[in-house]
């Protein structure tokens, strides 16, 4: 392990420890928070008895497919709107203020129009990424060498020859950034809408919990909703890093 | 004036002229010509000229990169349109190896957008690295090569589509001056192994006194031929040329005709600075 990496799982363990320490000697008292042992031993334990399958299963697959759909979407948007100058200096504006728009609020104009189901969800948590895989792909896309697009014509290829084969693999570095963004936005989307307003996902089992004072619950589920949202963040990043060493750029 | 150029010729210029209109109401810059040029099949060819006078332009259009404003380029008889023709490959001065992809691949790149099989792929990529002295870098990344070895890799993938016209804009430019009389050896024993035309930009007059059959010399711009000169020299020349006297007229007289162009083209830089 290297020595930032050393220092950082030191500050993880270090801060745990003691959080651990404060709930063991009663600064923090068990009512508000459990010893972060006992999250682990109550996790444990929903993960063996399978209790919130069924929950965990429907947020994650709506996370992935609001995650696939923003990626999608934005990285096809994104090359459209690199190619067509005027309609990106049009949509500028949009962009520099969206994320300045709460698109929860969105949500119960939602719920009327779609009912109390995934959907919904699925189109806030959309929402929420698509934009990010859409700035970042314009980002990666400005930064390609004008060279390179030479050499796709050199070699004959289309405009979608062009953008899978040169212009997007060469982005790709910034186009991952606004991926590892959309798996953000897409457990935020999920269970933020979840914890608002819905009748089953991790997010509503948090908020029913959180009602019903249930921390071997609660707290649990959140701890599950971090070690997935690390786990996924971890993978790209290791991804990324492969990526940035064979370009020479790491 | 058609009736003066070689009908057999494998390129032909004719009244090549290329205007960049200004958007915006900005004013339209004159860049190039007109230029009439006939290339002989097989021939060395060289383009020098002062900085800004349009030779990477006139390389744009040449490959059917760039359109030309007024005349028309023949390539085999054929005139250029707005794409690469067939039997035409294009070096260029940047480095345009696809950093993603092994030698190997970048290599085969151009060859795997064509129907040829996956076996005349390898059998062309492994010419290409043996020709080019990359054998033991096919699995390499270009970020583990020197600047050199990268411009050798855009060669080879230029020569495995066996192209008959060969463009190169200053291919050798980033490298240094040992590096580049080595890399204008390794060049020229690619043209005598392929064959193929070569049309070369290059701002080293030593360069193109050295690779050149032929060296077309260029006004400041728009960039007009000023001069074409005849080397003169045998076919399986090398680097050791440069030690010649004859070699050393040749840089001359180049820089001879060039050294006014130059003046002007940088007392006009200096003027709009």
């Amino acid at each position: 392990m290297s020595r930032i990496g050393l220092f950082r799982t030191l500050v993880i363990v270090g801060l745990v420890g003691l959080i651990e320490v404060l709930c063991r000697t009663g600064v923090i008292d068990n009512f508000t928070m459990p010893p972060p042992s006992r999250i682990a031993k109550d996790l444990q334990h929903i993960v063996v008895t399978g209790k919130f399958n069924a929950a965990i299963a429907k947020t994650l697959s709506s996370a992935a497919i609001a995650f696939a759909a923003a990626v999608v979407a934005g990285i096809v948007a994104g090359v459209l709107f690199h190619s067509t100058p005027r309609l990106r200096r049009a949509l500028d504006p949009i962009f520099a203020t969206y994320y300045a728009i709460p698109v929860l609020a969105f949500y119960p104009l939602l719920i009327i129009i779609f009912g109390l189901g995934d959907v919904p969800k699925i189109i806030i948590a959309f929402m929420l990424g698509v934009v990010a895989v859409i700035l970042n792909t314009l980002n990666g896309l400005d930064r390609v060498p004008p060279v390179l697009a030479k050499t796709a014509r050199v070699a004959r290829l289309g405009r979608v020859g062009t953008a899978l084969k040169v212009t997007l693999p060469s982005a790709a570095p910034y186009v991952l950034t606004g991926v590892k963004f959309a798996v953000a936005y897409a457990l935020i989307g999920i269970i933020g809408s979840e914890f608002v307003m819905s009748t089953d996902g991790v997010g509503f089992e948090i908020a029913f919990a959180y009602n019903n004072f249930d921390n071997a619950t609660m707290y649990p589920l959140i701890l599950l909703v971090m070690i997935v949202s690390i786990a996924v963040n971890l993978v790209l990043t290791f991804w990324e890093k492969r990526l940035l060493i064979r370009r020479g750029l790491r | 004036m058609s009736e003066q150029h070689d009908l057999t010729a494998h390129v032909g210029l004719r009244g090549v002229t290329k205007v960049f209109r200004g958007a915006d109401g900005a004013p339209s810059v004159h860049a190039l010509g007109p230029i009439d040029l006939d290339l002989r099949r097989g021939e060395f060819f060289a383009v020098v000229g002062p900085s800004g006078c349009g030779k990477s332009t006139l390389l744009e259009v040449l490959a059917g990169l760039s359109q030309v404003s007024e005349g028309n380029v023949l390539i085999e008889g054929k005139p250029v349109g707005g794409d690469i023709m067939d039997g035409v490959g294009v070096v260029f001065q940047e480095d345009a190896c696809l950093p993603w992809l092994t030698v190997y691949d970048n290599i085969a790149f151009g060859l795997m957008q064509t129907d040829t099989s996956r076996a005349e792929i390898a059998t062309r990529v492994e010419s290409a690295l043996t020709m080019t002295g990359l054998s033991g870098f096919a699995g390499s990344y270009p970020a583990q090569l020197s600047g050199g070895m990268r411009q050798r890799v855009c060669i080879a993938r230029t020569l495995v589509l066996q192209p008959r016209l060969i463009l190169l804009d200053e291919p050798f430019g980033a490298l240094d001056q040992q590096t580049r009389l080595l890399m204008g050896e390794e060049l020229l024993r690619l043209w005598r192994a392929t064959g193929a035309t070569i049309f070369l930009i290059t701002h080293a007059l030593d360069e193109a006194a050295m690779l050149a059959d032929r060296i077309g010399i260029m006004s400041a711009r728009p960039g007009r031929l000023l001069e074409i000169l005849e080397t003169g020299w045998s076919r399986d020349r090398d680097s050791r040329l440069v030690e010649t006297a004859e070699f050393g007229a040749v840089t001359a007289r180049l820089w001879q005709v060039l050294r006014g162009e130059s003046m002007k083209s940088i007392n006009r830089d200096g003027a709009r600075a």
